[in-house]
Formats: structure tokens, sequence, C-alpha cells
């Protein structure tokens, strides 16, 4: 076998902690070596160049670049492989950045670990064999898990480009948070003016099928065929036949439900309909205050409803949908405010998060947008906002910053302005975060037009004196404690991970930080897909975001989903397991401990085998490790080629050992 | 209506600012044996009952400047060759201002030892006029009869009177005046060798031609400020 090296500096990165030339002498050394050089840039086009000229002068069977990490490179220089006429797995990679030159400054010790890393790339490389991935056909329609900005924005971007759509959407109603909110910043349009047309496309657009009070129970499945099951919660109404006329509202007697809506500001009826705009416009009892379902009596909304649609006997239902694709667009939760004790929140009726003030600034919120006092219902003159309720606090478990705050607090106190000519707002804040189009400037608005009184400082400690607060803290410019009366108290509360994130995270097989987020495949470069292939992030569900990046990031996942399905088939990576039909003693350890299923039981001339199912495979070798025959083994991970490396690095001359 | 370059040492050229030999001296600061000590600590400031908002309006109309403006990014500080005599550090001043803490800002003696160099107004990314403000701050502080560093107060007025007098400044008489008003016969007496030779220091006043109507920007001043 002949096997060409090419060992790259990467500019500085590996070459100014590594000798790079003397790797590429030691490895001309090595046995089946018949090239080696170094190079300044492999991955570049000359890089790529001189591989494909080496492979053709030399007639090399196999290539081994050393240089950063196979996840950034390794399909390049596959291809690179491929386009000089070797078989792309005849390729190997020894990491000699992230593995060396980034963590030693010793050069000579650096030097070393390389030329054994090129080694044991070299061996696995002559172990290596040819494979050849398989063609399978893609279901070209599209699963999207949550109904807000981002989720409808993918869907509606999906769904113009073609494709079938189905989106789950939790709670009753599409629009999530921004449905919530009064004004957007920093043009101070109205949210529901801009967000309701879209929410009425999803509703009325063929390719969409909504399924709202809906949640993702089960995902199988792997890139190109997933099999959904969703779980349709009981809303007590046919939606079918519910026209929402809402005079079931009208008429319910039990008033005292949830009104998770408008952030729990006031109660609402058993029976409802969460909002004026809501998609789909229908209504669903809540089992927990409906009469009829506690205690048996009432039925008012049966009586009156002029389509008979009420069904108390309704039950939870599953759906099964296949899809190609899924977009997650979860979004987000609050952070939960009564933990700040001293601020009081939970405990003080004017001391209310940031979300529900947006519901008394909203002209369809409980207070018909007049910004009362939930506490006595007065307007408020003096209004504390105090910043970073749950975000840049260690002591907390939330140390990063949740983005958005600064903004919409300088939002709120331009509306509260707006509302109460009279009233003057504070704002106790850390740092202005604000690095939008427009941004800053909004925030300079505030306080050169408003007249809101930015204080730099956090908040020690909220506590009534007579029917006022006094919220003390500090003015850092001033260095001085200072103490503000206020009629009103917002809490601009951070956001952390949706509530059930990490297990839906598990159904699709993606990961999420200490903090619930999702894990983006590359920060920078694949910033809305996962590392599990068909499977894409929109919105804050990978990490707090504002509306025009949420809306961004639902368009580019859904941009990735239609170059995804652009091709009729897709390639499956062989990369799989592969039973040894003739070893194998049909014990089926690995039938129980693949993760994704992809082993099953078969019949070979009447004893059993195990047979790997390929397709839904995901390589992981799991199965390798258990199978006591050593009869499954992984493809380009065998045994044999795994061995060869250890070989080559244990193999040493007792003077390399020395060294 | 304030005297702006009258209260103030001649204004400088942007070169000449640059070069620290250019900064004009106040008398007051060569009585300073040391670094001024802060203000003591302060009290809890209550925002709604403290803030006197007619005195951020007085400032901002008098100054012609809006302190709103001000993001507290302290590069009139970072500029401002006093700062070492100050005890309130110029970026907080405008901070106090902004707060309405107007007790503490015009009992404070910064505003009384600024020089009016300037290189805070220069280096403002917001344009503020932040020199102007300090003026305006000097003018309010004597109006509401605060005179926290009297020296410097006995040397704007006896230089005051001086121009008054002789349409200029006549600077020997305008020592005597100073000298005799505080006591502090030697000040500056080790500059005298090197100012003499050069003919800056004369013994007898130079009037200048328009020195009537000098006394009558004055005249009108007054009558302005009595009406």
């Amino acid at each position: 076998m002949k096997i060409g090296v090419f060992v790259c500096h990467c500019g500085s990165n590996i070459a100014g902690t590594v000798n790079v030339g003397s790797v590429a002498e030691e490895a001309l050394k090595l046995p089946s070596v018949a090239f080696a050089s170094d190079t300044m840039y492999a991955c570049s086009e000359p890089g790529q160049d001189a591989i494909i000229e080496a492979i053709k002068e030399h007639r090399l069977d196999g290539v081994v670049v050393a240089s950063c990490s196979p996840r950034m490179h390794e399909p390049t220089f596959r291809k690179t492989v491929e386009r000089a006429g070797l078989n792309r797995y005849m390729f190997e990679m020894a990491n000699i950045r992230e593995h060396v030159s980034w963590i030693g400054k010793d050069k000579d010790a650096n030097t070393r670990k390389a030329v054994d890393l090129v080694a044991m790339a070299v061996a696995k490389l002559t172990q290596d064999r040819e494979l050849t991935p398989k063609t399978f056909d893609i279901n070209k329609r599209v699963l999207v898990i949550g109904g807000g900005v981002a989720g409808i924005q993918a869907a509606l971007d999906c769904a113009d480009g073609g494709l079938e759509v189905v989106l789950v959407e939790k709670t009753s109603s599409i629009g999530g948070k921004m449905s919530k909110l009064d004004k957007t910043f920093p043009t101070v349009d109205c949210s529901s003016c801009i967000l309701g047309p879209k929410m009425v496309d999803v509703a009325q657009h063929p390719n969409i099928t909504l399924y709202a009070s809906s949640e993702v129970a089960d995902v199988k499945g792997y890139v190109g065929n997933f099999n959904v099951s969703i779980n349709r919660k009981a809303t007590y109404v046919d939606w079918a036949a519910c026209t929402g006329c809402g005079l079931c509202m009208e008429k319910c007697p039990s008033k005292k439900s949830r009104d998770v809506f408008n952030e729990e500001i006031g109660t609402t009826t058993a029976i409802n309909i969460p909002f004026p705009q809501a998609i789909p416009k229908k209504a669903s009892i809540d089992p927990e205050f409906c009469l009829k379902l506690t205690k048996g009596k009432c039925g008012v909304c049966e009586k009156v409803c002029p389509t008979n649609a009420i069904r108390f006997e309704q039950k939870q239902e599953t759906a099964e949908e296949a899809v190609g694709a899924i977009i997650t667009a979860t979004g987000y939760d609050l952070f939960d405010y009564t933990r700040y004790e001293e601020y009081g929140g939970g405990r003080y009726a004017d001391v209310i998060t940031s979300l529900q003030y947006e519901r008394l600034l909203s002209a369809s919120g409980p207070t018909g947008g007049h910004i009362k006092r939930p506490s006595d219902g007065k307007e408020p003159k003096d209004v504390v906002f105090i910043q970073c309720v749950g975000s840049r606090d260690k002591s907390v478990d939330r140390p990063y910053c949740s983005g958005f705050c600064c903004m919409y607090t300088a939002k709120q106190a331009i509306l509260t302005k707006d509302h109460l000519p009279e009233s003057q707002s504070y704002v106790f804040y850390m740092d202005i975060r604000a690095p939008g189009k427009l941004y800053d400037e909004f925030t300079r608005r505030a306080m050169e037009e408003y007249g809101t009184k930015y204080i730099r400082g956090r908040v020690a400690m909220v506590y009534p004196k007579g029917d006022k607060y006094i919220v003390r803290g500090a003015d850092t410019l001033m260095g001085a404690q200072v103490e503000v009366e206020a009629d009103l108290v917002v809490l601009a509360v951070g956001a952390e991970a949706a509530k059930g994130a990490p297990q839906l995270a598990e159904k699709l097989r993606i990961s999420y930080d200490a903090y619930g987020f999702y894990m983006e495949s590359h920060p920078k470069l694949r910033p809305v897909e996962t590392n599990t292939a068909g499977v894409f992030l929109a919105g804050s569900c990978q990490g707090p975001k504002d509306i025009p990046t949420s809306v961004g990031q639902g368009s580019a996942a859904a941009a990735k989903v239609l170059a995804l399905f652009s091709k009729d088939q897709l390639e499956s990576d062989p990369q799989v397991s592969v039973v040894d039909i003739k070893r194998c003693v049909g014990c089926g350890k690995c039938i129980q401990t693949c993760p994704f299923g992809a082993i099953e039981e078969m019949d070979f001339r009447g004893m059993p085998k195990a047979n790997v199912i390929e397709t839904i495979c995901q390589g992981c070798g799991i199965c390798t490790s258990t199978c006591p025959q050593g009869a499954i083994q992984l493809q380009h991970f065998t045994d044999n080629q795994i061995l060869a490396e250890v070989n080559a690095i244990c193999q040493q001359t007792p003077a390399q050992n020395l060294k | 209506m304030p005297l702006p370059g009258i209260l103030c040492p001649t204004r400088q050229t942007a070169s000449q600012r640059d070069s620290p030999k250019a900064w004009p001296t106040w008398p007051a600061l060569s009585m300073q044996t040391g670094k001024a000590k802060r203000i003591k600590a302060m009290e809890t400031i209550h925002v709604n009952s403290s803030c006197d908002e007619a005195f951020i309006h007085a400032v901002e109309n008098e100054s012609g400047e809006n302190v709103s403006l001000c993001y507290q990014c302290g590069n009139c500080t970072a500029g401002c060759p006093y700062t070492d005599f100050y005890d309130i550090p110029v970026s907080q001043i405008m901070r106090l201002v902004q707060m309405g803490q107007r007790e503490t800002v015009l009992s404070c003696r910064s505003i009384w030892l600024c020089a009016t160099c300037e290189s805070c107004t220069t280096r403002c990314p917001n344009n503020i006029d932040v020199a102007t403000v300090m003026d305006v701050l000097r003018h309010m502080a004597r109006r509401a009869g605060k005179n926290p560093e009297p020296q410097v107060k006995t040397f704007c007025d006896s230089f005051l009177a001086s121009v008054k007098r002789h349409g200029r400044v006549f600077e020997a008489g305008l020592m005597a005046s100073y000298m005799t008003k505080t006591g502090r016969i030697l000040t500056d007496a080790d500059l005298a060798p090197k100012v003499l030779p050069k003919g800056k220091l004369g013994f007898t006043p130079h009037n200048i031609v328009g020195k009537k109507e000098i006394t009558e920007i004055f005249q009108r001043y007054n009558a302005e400020k009595n009406s």
C-alpha cells in the first residue's frame, strides 16, 4: 500500500508549536508511506491541489492529513481524495491542532506527539477498506415543533417552498411570546399587527397542518424518514364544529381559571379562547375549573353552543405523522422571578414581571391597555424597572445575558410615558446591551426624549411603605446608595430554556447545554443545524433571541430543509454496523443495547441472527463492544483498525520511551 | 446671563491646549499642598424627593446643553488636568446634575477649581460643552452664596474689577489687590524674575481704547442682574 502524508502548518496555529517539517520527515520513514510533505494550508485550494497531484504522481492508495479536528475538515479532504479517484474512506486525519499545538507549548514534545498521531493514522489507513454509501428516498414533509414567531416563519417558508408542513403547538393557539407583547422594539410597531397576518397565513395555507394543544410524544427514524407521534390533548371541544363565536365564554359561570395568556393577571373562564386573534380560534375547557368536569353539574356551554361542539367525554388522542425533517422552535420560558425574594415578587401585588406589564400595556389585555396597579387599580406615577432579574447572575445559576431585556425595558419605559405623560420611569441596570440595528439609538431615546432615569446599579431590596414601595439600590456613577419611591415595580425577567426542553431533546437525539438550550452544530458556521441529521433549530430554543433574530433563524432553518429536500434521494453513511453471520450466535445482546432500535432478529436457516437496519444505525458502536463474539463490527472502526492504531502507539523503541 | 470669557482665562487654540505647558493656572492651586480630600461619603440619596428637576432645567437653559445626552463614559474626567485637585470628578458632577443633586453640586469645590481648559468639551463624544456646564454651575453657586474656595472667588473679583477699571487686566494691580485681600503675599513671587524682564508685568496700567464701552458692558450687566 502506498500512503501519502500531508502535515499542515495551519498558518502558525500548528507550525507555531510543532516542527511540521520534521513530522513529515519522520512520517516518510513509516512503512507504507510513499510520500510526505508539509503544507501551509492543506484545506486551501493549492493545498488540496497538491494532495491530488501527489496522489496521481505517486499513485497513492490512501492519504493522511495531519491538521485540525476531523469535525472541521474531514468532509473537505474526503472530497479531495475522491476528486483524485480514491474512495473517500481511504483517508485518515490526525488532529495535531486541537490535540497538540493548541494545548502544549513544548515544541519538542508536541512534535513527538504529532509524529505518534500520524503513525496511528497511517497504521489505521493500512487496515481501511473502501466503503460505498447507499441511497434512500426522502419523505419531503417537515415537522415544525413550536408555533412562536420562529416556528411560524419556518412553517410559512417551508410551505411557500412547496413542502407539506406539520406544525405542532403545545398551547391552544400559535403566536408564542410575541402574541403577548404590546409593541416591539426598536420601531414601536404593534406586535399583533405584524404577527397577526402571519398567524392567519398559517391557518389558511393549504400546505400547513396545524396541531394546536398538542405535543410531540415520540420520534423514531432518521433523516428523510422520521415517524412522529403527536399527543393531541383533550380540549373537550370538537374543534371541527367550534366556530369561535365566544358565546360559551360569555355564559361560563366558572371564572377562576388560570389566565395563562395574560400571564395570570386576573383569571378567565373555564371554557375560553385565549385571545381574540387566537389561531386556531377555538374554545377549550380547563378541566381543573370546569364545574361539569369537576362536579358533574353545569354544562351551560353545552346548552348555549350553537354548533353543539362541546364534548365533555373527549380523551387525549395520538396522531402519527411521517416527515423527512424536523425544525425545533420551542422557544423559552421566563425565569422564576420569585427566586429573588429581596424584590418581593409574588409577595407584593405591584411587583410584576415585564411580560405581565406587556399585558397591562396591551389594548387587548385585561385592563384594556390602561396601566393600572394590580393592588388597587390606580395609575402609577413612579415606575421602577429592575433589569437582569435572572440574567448575568451566577448565584441563581443564570450567568448568561438574556439579550433582549435591555431593549424591551427601554420600550416599556417609552410606552409608560406615552400612556401616562405625568409618570416618571426609573431603570436600574448593570450595562445597557443594545447591539442591534437602531437599538442603541432607541435606548438613548428613552433617556433623552422620554426622560427615563437610568440608574447604573443593582437593586438590593424592595419593601412596602404605605401604598408605595421603596426600591433601594446603588447608583455606581454617583457612587451612592439610592432609594426610589415607586408605585409599580417591573422586573425585567430573563429567559431560560423552555420547560421540558431536555426531554424533547432526548426524543430528537439532539444535545443541549447546561441550561437546557439546544446545541447548534457549529456556533458560527452551522447555527441552525444540530448534530443529528435532519433536525434543525430556530429561535430561542438555542439561546435567548429577539424577534428579528428568531424570524431570521426560522427562515434559515426553512432554507436548510428546502436544500436537504432539493434531492430526491439521500446517501446513507456507510459507517454502520455489519454482522458477520458466521460468528453471530444469536444471543440478542446487541438488540437490547442498541439505543436506536437499529438491530432486529432474523431467521437464518432456522437459526436466530442479528440483522442491522442500515438506515437506522447511527454508527455509535455500542453493539460492537457488547457482542461477546466480536461478530458485529462498525465499518471504518473495526476492531482490527482500532488495534492497528493501538499497536502503532504502543510499539515504540525503548529509546523513544526514554525521551 | 453668564459672562463667558470674562470669568475664564483666555480661550486657547487646540494646539496650545495639547501642550501641557499651555495649561492656565489658577492662583488658588498653588496653595494646595496635596491631593484634595474626597467629600465625605454620600448618604443614601432619595431619588424622588431629592431630584431637583428645576435645577436640571436651569442648568440646561443657562448652558444650552442637554445633560441627558451624557452617557457617563468618563472621557471628560479622563482628560481633566485638574481632577487630582477636585473633590468630585467632572464626569460625576455631570451624573449628579442628571440626578438633580443641586446641593451636592453647588457646594463642591471642583466647579471652582475648573480652569475651563475645555479638554472635557473637546473630548466629549456627545458634543456636550462640559466646560460651559461647569461655568454655569460656578455662576449658580455664586448666586446661591456658596463660596467653598474663597481665594478663587477673590481672584475672580479682583480680575473683573481690574478689567472694569482699565478695559483690560492690569496684572500688577490685580496681584496687589489679590494679595491684599487674601494676605497671600508671596503667591507666585518666584515667577517675578522670569516675567519682569519680558515686560509681561508692567507697573503702570495700559488702558484700552474702548475702556468706556467695557465699563458700559459691566453697567448693563449689573442693571440686568438687578432688574
